[in-house]
């Protein structure tokens, strides 16, 4: 069963007939999923949620797709750990790591595409495609495995080892010879003429709401209450906006008292139109050339960066702009301080964290969530220069030496 | 004929200037506007563009070079 009533134009309100299609044919607005939110409201309770499995499912009330038929390899229901260690070295009272890298291949992108692959399944698509900087590769060739569908990923060929092996393990992988303006415009045009399931194209208004689920669980894991603050790490910004409209339709639903979230955007200089626009009072992201290491933040002209843009202000949220030398370096404090090895794109998130918390920005006592979207094994290149390990001959007299720093008696 | 989705922003300076006009008188293209907000500072307008394929790239490279920032609505098809 599903309350999905139509798909809808974001900027018009026109409604459309629930199909793969993503854009608005009279004024190209992005089209979003529209529920028929009496009915959710009659059937949805912190108690139905509790008696639900320990996936995103358990929210599919809110989601374009029931349980029944999902195409699921455990998505979600990722560790919320109280991040005390982390905190006090920041001066944070009340501060929360939501783990997503806990996910089935790894990051968050899991959740998308268990939207995405189950809807493309409904539509009756034999074939799931992708066009990915890495994360989103893993997730969509792992999950249209499981659906039994043909896979096609298209990845840059200069991607980190870690997600290149690591997508190709569950079936085919295309490697693109060229920047990501290159793999951007073969993957349109392929798009355009194949009957696939792009599950960030013709798939996008159904996958994005995956996200959502990642809003779902916090408020849930912090006992039915949305956080004062979330930081998010920004590429297109279908996350950013999503787990704001998660905690708004729990809030709309009752389920939550109410969503005062102040919605803060992470990203790296070296791909920074969104928050740059937010701090430069941009509505509209100017389109950059990505050119950073965190290469799953890497999208130079964020389909929803606007909508970022506009919920990070209408919610006090901030927008912060890391440079490129301090995201291994947020990559290790967290290593060191909470023992949870993120990607690239989590060092993003926590430098930024440790800026608004030295600005003031987010108070001591202040309820705060860093949300890590990635694992650091899949992209170890990034800090290979800032870990040192020692090596020895197997003997005692070696380890003394060089491990303890102990001269020969 | 193909077509194309776009989106022009406009500094102050230009918003008085017929842009859109001149790119369908210029080139071999016919122009769609869908969208449009024109503020104080800035503007911004959502167009279809139907033409050849070189030829809207031509017209583009023209539009660009008026100062006008030129940028696909759909924005990256490769994602994270
Ligand atoms: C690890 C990680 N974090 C965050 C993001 C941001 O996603 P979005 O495009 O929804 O902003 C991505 C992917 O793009 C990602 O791979
Ligand atoms: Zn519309």
């Amino acid at each position: 069963m599903s309350n999905v009533q139509s798909l809808r134009c974001k900027e018009c309100g026109r409604d459309y007939p629930q199909e793969p299609i993503y854009v608005c044919d009279f004024c190209f607005g992005p089209l979003e999923v529209n529920y028929d939110y009496d009915a959710i409201a009659k059937s949805m309770s912190r108690e139905s949620i509790q008696d639900g499995p320990l996936t995103i499912w358990r929210y599919d009330d809110l989601l374009p797709a029931s349980r029944d038929s999902a195409v699921d390899i455990g998505a979600g229901m990722t560790p919320l750990l109280k991040a005390d260690n982390l905190g006090k070295e920041l001066g944070l009272n009340n501060l929360w790591i939501k783990n997503d890298a806990a996910n089935p291949t790894h990051s968050f992108k899991d959740r998308v595409v268990s939207v995405a692959a189950t809807k493309a399944v409904e539509f009756d698509f034999d074939t799931i495609a992708c066009a990915s900087t890495g994360n989103l590769a893993g997730a969509t060739a792992a999950h249209g495995a499981k659906a039994g569908m043909n896979t096609m990923v298209f990845i840059p060929a200069d991607l980190e080892r870690g997600k290149v092996l690591g997508a190709a393990i569950f079936g085919s992988v295309v490697l693109v010879n060229g920047n990501y303006d290159d793999v951007n415009r073969l993957c349109s045009e392929l798009g355009d003429d194949r009957r696939w399931a792009f599950v960030n194209i013709n798939m996008r208004p159904y996958y994005s709401e995956g996200s959502k689920s990642i809003g779902y669980e916090l408020a849930e894991q912090l006992g039915w209450h949305a956080p004062e603050h979330i930081i998010v790490p920004v590429a297109s910004g279908s996350l950013f906006t999503k787990v704001y409209k998660g905690l708004n339709e729990f809030a709309e639903l009752g389920i939550i008292d109410n969503a005062n979230t102040k919605m803060h955007i992470a990203q790296p200089f070296g791909c920074s139109p969104v928050a740059k626009a937010f701090v430069e009072e941009q509505a509209h992201p100017k389109p950059v050339i990505p050119d950073t290491i965190a290469k799953s933040l890497a999208i130079g002209s964020p389909a929803d960066g606007y909508y970022t843009v506009g919920i990070a202000n209408k919610t006090g949220g901030s927008g912060t702009i890391v440079p490129e030398s301090k995201i291994a370096e947020g990559m290790k404090l967290l290593a060191e301080t909470e023992g949870i090895f993120t990607e690239t794109a989590g060092g993003v998130v926590i430098s930024t964290l440790r800026r608004l918390a030295r600005e003031g920005v987010i108070g001591p006592d202040e309820e705060t969530v860093a949300l890590i979207t990635g694992t650091g094994l899949k992209t170890l290149e990034a800090i290979e220069d800032s870990v040192s390990t020692k090596t020895i001959d197997a003997t005692v007299r070696s380890f003394d030496e060089i491990v303890m720093g102990r001269g020969v008696k | 004929m193909p077509l194309r989705r776009v989106r022009f922003t406009f500094q102050t300076e230009l918003i008085q200037r017929p842009v859109i006009y001149d790119l369908g008188m210029k080139f071999e293209i016919v122009t769609n506007i869908r969208r449009a907000d024109v503020g104080q500072e800035t503007g911004w307008v959502v167009l279809e563009l139907e033409g050849a394929v070189e030829e809207i790239e031509r017209g583009l490279e023209w539009v660009a070079a008026q100062g006008v920032e030129v940028s696909s609505l759909e924005g990256d098809i490769l994602a994270g």
